[in-house]
């Protein structure tokens, strides 16, 4: 069984229809790109599985449930700029956040918790600004604590929304093992990315999307040239024949 | 207990209350919802009246929490429907509160309640208006006020402590681990309209939103810890309180008026020399060593 499905899901604002029947299946411990221009939909797309956004039709199995049964299996880094960083709190805090879902409503965090945020935090190389107030961290490492609060939760399945953009080359490295030891320990992880030069090194299948679904499967047979084209409505011009297949 | 000594306790409990919820409306960028619901909650002080023909706590703490919730509820509704935020609380708040208003011109030879109370609130007062048990005085009605919902707000503040600092920091994540984050959001409203309703007598509807919200901007200032924001929160509010009844004494001033400057002076001082937030660092920091 698949971990995650996405059947005939259609959003709209206003009217206005931002995806178009969009359908994909993703196969366990798979690191998944999912690329488009802006404008295409590809937060939206996140959303609207987590239902921050609802939607017109479709639905959304996680391991062959609705995701609304099955929340807790799914975690989401959302885009750093989505919240505020000058929030009075530490870096420690922020990570410990993802074991809210563990810890159960209105209870405190027990030692284990702060122990396993301590080690999460470690895992990004974070651990030296444990105590560190949020606003005092740059881009990259705003991003990291990020990751390590989604390493926190301890999910089946990431749904990560550009967690590559405005960081610095070791944060960016510190991503891409993070991912790899993610897919190792059988976890399923979405990215929306933006870099098409990286895209076949990072990721084993991709979503090419632009409203609907242009093109889905594995990086190897889907990321070409053709598909790229109509993605971008024609619009790439700067890749190399080395970063795509075709 | 002195006279003196009553005013200071009720308007630090006012300082302590409003500080305390505050904290969570200037994190969740909701100032202005408190400058709606501390007007709108005039609507349902008179509808208490109206409904029980008497203005004692319990009846009016039920009409304030009734009013406020209502408010938030029509501020969220208009805005689902597409009108902008802040228009929606502009609307909604005026609209109840003109209602109050009116309601109060209507009744107002039978009832001792009036528009100017209502706004400036006349903390003066406060150390005669006692509640009598067995025919013995127990104290203002104000402190019990206020005490019993203090009580209220450190509750809900503790029990749900992690569930208010989430749902405040980032409201994605909370709704994806399954944090009630409406009914938080609803808590923190109801708290919000107690607070208001119970400190109306003492500083007034316009003078709380300078309590809820002034010295929470200035703790935002002083500290990096949610934890140590509330409670410097709520010490500045008590600061302001003792200082403002000086100038008050001093100057013969009114005492609301001069807590809320007291809260406006105490914010520009902490502006310039908070450790690290203030503008003085910061221009510290900028310049060359």
């Amino acid at each position: 069984m698949n971990p995650l499905v996405v059947e005939q899901m259609t959003v709209a604002y206003d009217r206005q229809l931002v995806l178009e029947n969009v359908s994909f299946s993703v196969p366990e411990g798979k690191l998944v790109g999912v690329i488009g221009p802006n404008g295409a939909g590809k937060s939206t797309l996140m959303k609207a599985m987590l239902n921050f956004i609802p939607r017109m039709h479709g639905h959304v199995f996680v391991y062959g449930q609705p995701y609304e049964k099955q929340r807790h299996l799914v975690g989401y880094v959302p885009q750093r700029n989505s919240v505020d960083w000058d929030f009075p709190t530490n870096a420690l805090d922020v990570v410990l956040m993802g074991r809210y879902g563990h810890i159960g409503l209105w209870k405190r965090p027990r030692k284990e918790d702060i122990d396993m945020a301590m080690q999460c935090l470690d895992k990004v190389g974070m651990l030296p600004y444990a105590k560190r107030q949020i606003s005092q961290l740059s881009g990259g490492q705003q991003q990291r604590v990020f990751l390590a609060r989604a390493l926190a939760q301890d999910a089946s399945i990431y749904f990560m929304d550009e967690p590559f953009v405005g960081v610095d080359a070791a944060t960016e490295k510190a991503i891409v093992q993070l991912l790899n030891e993610l897919k190792t320990r059988g976890k399923t992880v979405l990215v929306v990315h933006h870099d098409l030069q990286t895209v076949r090194d990072y990721f084993d299948y991709v979503l090419l999307l632009n409203k609907r679904v242009i093109a889905f499967g594995e990086t190897e047979s889907v990321f070409t040239y053709d598909h790229i084209q109509k993605t971008y409505g024609g619009k790439v011009t700067f890749l190399s024949s080395t970063h795509i297949v075709g | 207990m002195s006279y003196t000594m009553w005013i200071l306790l009720t308007a630090s409990l006012v300082g302590i209350n409003c500080g305390l919820v505050g904290t969570f409306l200037v994190l969740r960028k909701m100032s202005m919802l408190s400058d709606a619901i501390s007007h709108s909650v005039l609507l349902g002080i008179v509808g208490a009246y109206m409904v029980s023909h008497h203005l004692q706590g319990v009846s009016m703490l039920v009409g304030a929490l009734i009013v406020g919730l209502l408010t938030t509820f029509l501020v969220q509704w208009l805005h689902q429907k597409g009108v902008q935020n802040d228009a929606a609380i502009g609307v909604v708040f005026t609209c109840l509160f003109a209602i109050g208003v009116v309601l109060i011109s209507l009744f107002a030879d039978r009832v001792h309640l009036d528009v100017e109370h209502a706004l400036m609130g006349e903390i003066a007062f406060v150390p005669w208006d006692v509640l009598e048990v067995g025919g013995k005085s127990i104290g203002p009605k104000a402190i019990w006020l206020l005490g019993f919902v203090l009580a209220i707000n450190i509750f809900c503040i503790v029990f749900a402590y992690k569930e208010f600092k989430i749902s405040s920091f980032d409201y994605e994540m909370a709704v994806t681990l399954g944090i009630p984050v409406v009914l938080i959001h609803y808590v923190l409203m109801g708290m919000l309209s107690l607070t208001t309703v119970a400190s109306f007598d003492s500083v007034g509807a316009i003078l709380v939103v300078a309590m809820l919200i002034v010295p929470s901007a200035t703790a935002y200032l002083w500290t990096d810890r949610l934890s140590v924001m509330l409670i410097c929160s709520a010490l500045i509010g008590v600061l302001a309180s003792m200082i403002g009844y000086m100038i008050a004494t001093v100057f013969n001033v009114s005492i609301s008026g001069a807590i809320a400057v007291s809260t406006g002076v105490i914010f520009f001082i902490s502006l310039w020399i908070a450790p690290k937030h203030g503008l003085l660092r910061k221009w510290l920091k900028k310049s060359p060593a």
